[in-house]
């Protein structure tokens, strides 16, 4: 397994595993892809982002629809969410923290230890988003019902990179990291 | 006995979650108290009986290993079990957390029932007989 296919394993993973927990909602899986640069396309809706840092350093981020973003409130606060206001937004900045935190847990086993900082939650119309440096992200689409909620993550070493393993001398590895495309 | 305890997070959804968890349990519980952060976290120990404290890892201005720190080197507050409720599953944090005196914690996700498992037992040593 790749490093990508690592990630998208773990985010489909984590996803369900919070969605299944917390929301008490199985949600459908959609499609991956990798997106390069800067989208051209503006954003309408929610993002959340929440940094990664360690010998490999990126970000993780979950972007859905205000409907969808209030319906995922009102689920897992158990209360009647309408409009996006203060808790919607807090309960999203929380669904990233819980999925990429537990991305970043999976990942640890191979990367070794990566911090997460705190999540920032943007919501507007016609707006864009840069990460400075790596622009190589990993999406993965969900679906819940009508409702399409994406999950993405960029990963890139650092100057301190160290595999997060530990193996035997001589002993194979089952994760192949590839840094270059 | 019934117990007090405070919550610490600075998500309101995840206080606000835990509070209907905790509710959820059957547990005897009298008070929830909840902090957003370390600091606030020491405020409401000053001002308010706390029988255990369960705490996230992640927050701003104080974060959850400080809060730990602070509570173990202090005379008052040294017996209250603190347990971390966290998206830290790495070994890194648990583990300092286990060293600085956490009497348990639990990840996020988390359901009713694992909250239960891991709180009912702490709570029966901490509350006296």
């Amino acid at each position: 397994m790749n490093l990508e296919e690592l990630i998208v394993s773990s985010i489909r993973d984590s996803a369900a595993q919070v969605f299944s927990t917390m929301l008490g909602v199985e949600i459908d899986r959609g499609e991956v892809s990798v997106e390069t640069g800067t989208p051209e396309q503006a954003n309408d809706g929610i993002v959340s982002f929440i940094g990664v840092a360690g010998a490999w350093a990126g970000t993780g981020s979950l972007s859905c629809s205000p409907a969808l973003a209030c319906r995922i409130c009102s689920h897992m606060l158990m209360m009647d969410a309408s409009s996006v206001d203060e808790e919607v937004l807090d309960t999203v900045a929380e669904l990233t923290n819980m999925i990429i935190g537990n991305v970043k847990t999976e990942l640890e086993q191979y990367l070794g230890p990566l911090g997460l900082s705190i999540p920032t939650v943007i919501f507007g119309r016609n707006f864009r988003t840069k990460s400075v440096g790596n622009n190589k992200w990993t999406v993965v689409c969900f679906q819940w019902k009508d409702e399409h909620l994406l999950v993405k993550l960029c990963l890139s070493p650092t100057d301190r990179v160290a595999h997060g393993a530990g193996h035997v001398v001589g002993q194979s590895c089952a994760l192949d990291v590839r840094t270059e495309s | 006995m019934e117990s007090d305890i405070l919550v610490v997070d600075d998500s309101a959804a995840i206080r606000k979650i835990l509070q209907r968890v905790l509710r959820q349990t059957g547990m005897a519980i009298r008070t929830i108290h909840e902090a957003g952060d370390g600091q606030e976290a020491l405020a409401v120990l000053k001002a308010q009986k706390v029988t255990l404290v369960l705490s996230d890892i992640n927050m701003p201005t104080m974060d959850g290993l400080q809060l730990l720190a602070a509570m173990k080197n202090s005379a008052e507050w040294r017996q209250i079990p603190v347990v971390m409720i966290t998206t830290e599953g790495g070994e890194t944090k648990v583990s300092e957390a286990v060293k600085l005196g956490a009497a348990g914690y639990v990840r996020k996700p988390f359901t009713a029932d694992q909250i239960k498992e891991k709180l009912a037992g702490i709570l029966e040593l901490a509350l006296p007989i």
